[in-house]
């Protein structure tokens, strides 16, 4: 028999995750819900070892607007858990109990966890529990989850059979019509479920009219009634029934909660300080400095150089050799092993340290409440070009490395936002980025330092020119999400689940991202290593890399680097940005010290091409890691390919328009086809992004979260 | 009659009506900001937005142009 289903549900900030580790242990998995990118985390109850524990997004409401409470409530009654433990908490009782009423709806047991009880007692406020208990009609139990206490009672609470939430009762009128609309329902709708939708009609709810046939006289009726209270009350009908939960929560709370002296929070003082109008931007700057220091310039840079020039730059190879030595292999082979697996499975590793000391940081601020205040110190700055306020730790990250700025992503709770974030991150020139942007102003340009500061601006400018193109396009567009945030009490770290959370992240990483390095790693270094004739080859231009290379380089011949070296060492910097160095001193026989490339590569380029070069390697798709790890945070393989075209046609683009019309400004060359080209890509780039927004189409998340209904 | 956007650092009011519509106002709603609440501004951000105010014990951050969406009188809440 397939055991029994508990969902956790409750507010963002509740202590919803503690409470699910603490109920599952280390089993859980974590993965996507089907047709959206909204984690789903799942384990078993570690009490009995069969109950089914999912832990639901965080969520304030069970309204239409967010794909949060779109896949909640889509679960709550599509799938009908067994039980719903519902995680309050109790020093923000009527924001949380809010969502309870709501909960109450569904026709499901319910169980209350009363959580952050420590925080009510230290305000020196008295709570009533049973008083609580017995006005909602449903079993409450204390717990810290932060503490472990009180988990043994909840254990046998949910042991214990609980029967049905009933619905609270609304004011005599709402009753009345909610009774009408439950008949006109009674032949679309399972009983248990009659009462949920109705409310959901009450309230306008499109999304749930939409899945239902409801005859037009039905509606008309509807219509009338709703139409006729709103009139009366001078309010709308989605607002009346908030008004009513609100109005049952703040009666009970009166009874049961007697709150000591109104004197301010712990956090208010702190804030007052942190996100004060003078220190709050001078303070915001010495963090991100500080994380930025620690995970990027000593501590994470440490550990991933030791990984990738000891452990697997000798280290294992060189005992995988001597070993392979010994046993007297077939030189392909070892060379397979330690040039094409040890290091594809070397360079995802390389990213661990510095990966882990990164989410330390950013754990470290999203517990401790900090993350919160930095999209409110920050949030002005970026929303004018479609990012979120805490768009700028993955970026800032970016520029040490895209691959953690990547995943840094994901403390961006709106998708949108998240989204347009991983597919900019990597527009901010990485470290590895570095070295060929010397190579390039060495070679070409005298060692101009004004190269690598216009490579940075450019990839700011990269970033806010596509945030504003790509929310006026189809994809990103539909409802801005409202920027209503919660400002949460700051809180002492747990180490133990902060812990736990970077183990989490890094194994995803590996496993994700993993597969994606190793494979593409591989397959480049097989095409390097190899001829057509499938014979290894020692000659780099013998191999099959440079015949494709010089197949495709036609493609880049417009961009004005149409040699197949430049082509071969964009497609290995693929692997890393870095090896675009390497590559040219290799292909180009030179012994690979700068001076000696840098003569050689001044051959190949005039200043203009050298450019467009620079721009097309800077802007168009990162390495295979930050790949991997666009694949592993968009939760979806269509849109890191979609972020992988737009990444790589924007390139192609600004370098064609860089070679073609630089050409004819600083070479004089004459205004031909090409020129004409780029002056009109020029000009449809620019319309892109002053158009204005085209009328709001449905949002995108309307689509895809249709997989849901069954 | 004013509005939150309106309202003095250091200053509460009491709710009297959400305008606009969509998914904005139904999130101010949501997060406790209904009829007859109390709301206290308790300051703007370093950049001049958004601001952060009080309501239902606790703090929330919300950005001018939605406070402008939540109108306020000054007397006894509810």
């Amino acid at each position: 028999m397939m055991g029994k289903t508990i969902a956790l549900v409750g507010n963002p900030n509740s202590g919803k995750t503690t409470l699910f580790n603490h109920l599952t242990g280390s089993t859980q998995r974590v993965g996507n819900w089907p047709g959206v990118t909204v984690e789903q985390k799942a384990g078993t109850l570690l009490h009995d070892g069969k109950t089914q524990v999912i832990d639901l997004p965080g969520i304030y409401s069970l309204s239409p607007y967010t794909i949060e409470e779109i896949v909640t409530r889509d679960y709550l009654t599509l799938d009908a858990p067994d039980l719903i433990i519902n995680i309050v908490d109790a020093s923000n009782l009527e924001r949380n109990l809010y969502l309870t009423t709501q909960l109450m709806e569904l026709h499901l047991p319910i169980v209350v966890v009363l959580n952050m009880m420590d925080i009510v007692e230290k305000r020196g406020d008295q709570l009533d529990v049973a008083g609580l208990s017995r006005a909602f009609g449903l079993p409450f139990v204390t717990i810290s989850a932060l503490k472990e206490s009180g988990l043994e009672e909840l254990f046998k609470a949910i042991a214990e059979p609980i029967s049905v939430a009933e619905p609270i009762t609304y004011s005599i009128v709402v009753e009345s019509i909610l009774d009408t609309i439950e008949e006109i329902l009674a032949p679309l709708v399972p009983k248990k479920l009659r009462c949920y939708y109705s409310i959901k009609l009450f309230e306008r709810d499109r999304q749930t009219a939409g899945k239902l046939a409801i005859p037009e006289e039905g509606q008309a009726v509807m219509e009338g009634l709703l139409s006729r209270y709103e009139k009366e009350l001078d309010d709308d009908s989605e607002a009346i029934l908030i008004n009513e939960r609100y109005k049952f929560v703040t009666k009970i709370t009166r009874q049961v909660l007697v709150k000591n002296s109104e004197k301010a929070s712990f956090s208010v003082v702190i804030d007052h300080i942190v996100t004060n109008r003078w220190l709050g931007l001078p303070i915001f700057v010495l963090i991100m400095y500080a994380v930025y220091y620690f995970a990027i310039t000593t501590v994470g840079t440490w550990g991933t150089d030791w990984v990738n020039d000891v452990l697997f730059g000798s280290i294992v190879p060189e005992a995988v050799q001597t070993f392979f030595d010994s046993i007297d292999i077939h030189p392909a082979v070892s060379s397979l092993v330690v040039d094409g697996a040890i290091g594809g499975v070397g360079a995802v590793l390389g990213f661990l340290p510095q990966m882990a000391a990164l989410f330390l940081c950013l754990t470290l601020l999203e517990d401790s409440g900090y993350m919160a205040r930095v999209a409110f110190v920050m949030d002005r700055v970026f929303r004018g070009f479609g990012l979120s306020g805490k768009s700028f730790i993955p970026l800032l990250i970016g520029s040490g490395c895209s691959v953690p700025g990547i995943q840094a992503s994901r403390t961006i709770e709106n998708l949108q936002d998240r989204r347009m974030t991983i597919l900019t991150t990597s527009f901010i020139p990485c470290g590895a980025k570095l070295p060929v942007i010397a190579l390039i102003a060495n070679a070409i340009f005298g060692g101009a330092s004004w190269v690598a500061l216009s490579m940075y601006l450019l990839g700011i400018a990269t970033v806010i020119f596509s945030g504003v193109l790509l929310r006026k396009t189809a994809i990103f567009s539909g409802e801005a999400s409202p920027f209503v945030m919660e400002l949460p009490m700051y809180h002492w770290p747990q180490w133990k689940s902060i812990f736990r959370a970077v183990g989490a992240r890094c194994l995803a990483f590996v496993k994700n991202a993993g597969t994606v390095i190793f494979l593409s790693s591989s397959f480049i270094w097989f095409l390097s290593s190899f001829n057509w004739q499938l014979r290894m080859t020692v000659e780099s231009d013998q191999s099959i890399l440079a015949k494709i290379g010089s197949a495709v380089a036609i493609f880049f011949a417009p961009l004005g680097f149409g040699s197949w070296q430049a082509t071969v060492a964009t497609i290995q910097g693929l692997i890393a940005k870095e090896n675009v160095v390497g590559t040219f001193g290799v292909l180009m026989n030179t012994t690979g010290s700068e001076a000696e490339v840098a003569a050689a590569f001044s051959t190949l380029f005039n200043p203009v091409s050298a450019v467009a070069f620079l721009v097309f390697n800077m802007i168009c798709m990162p390495c295979f890691a930050a790949v991997g790890a666009m694949r592993t945070e968009f939760g979806s393989a269509k849109w890191t390919l979609f972020g992988v075209l737009y990444q790589t046609t924007l390139a192609y683009v600004l370098a064609f328009i860089i070679n073609q019309l630089g050409s004819v400004i600083v070479l004089g060359a004459p205004f031909g086809a090409g020129a004409s080209i780029a002056a009109a890509a020029t000009a449809i780039l620019v319309f892109l992004v002053v158009r204005p927004a085209p009328k709001k189409a449905s949002p995108m998340w309307g689509s895809l979260a249709k997989p849901m209904v069954k | 009659m004013t509005n939150v956007r309106d309202l003095p650092i250091g200053v509460s009011a009491i709710v009297n009506k959400i305008t606009g519509q969509g998914a904005t106002r139904r999130r101010l709603m949501d997060m406790g900001i209904t009829k007859g609440t109390a709301i206290y501004v308790r300051k703007v951000a370093p950049l001049g937005d958004p601001i952060q105010v009080m309501v239902r014990g606790y703090e929330l951050s919300i950005r001018k142009k939605d406070a402008e969406m939540i109108e306020v009188t000054f007397g006894e809440g509810k």
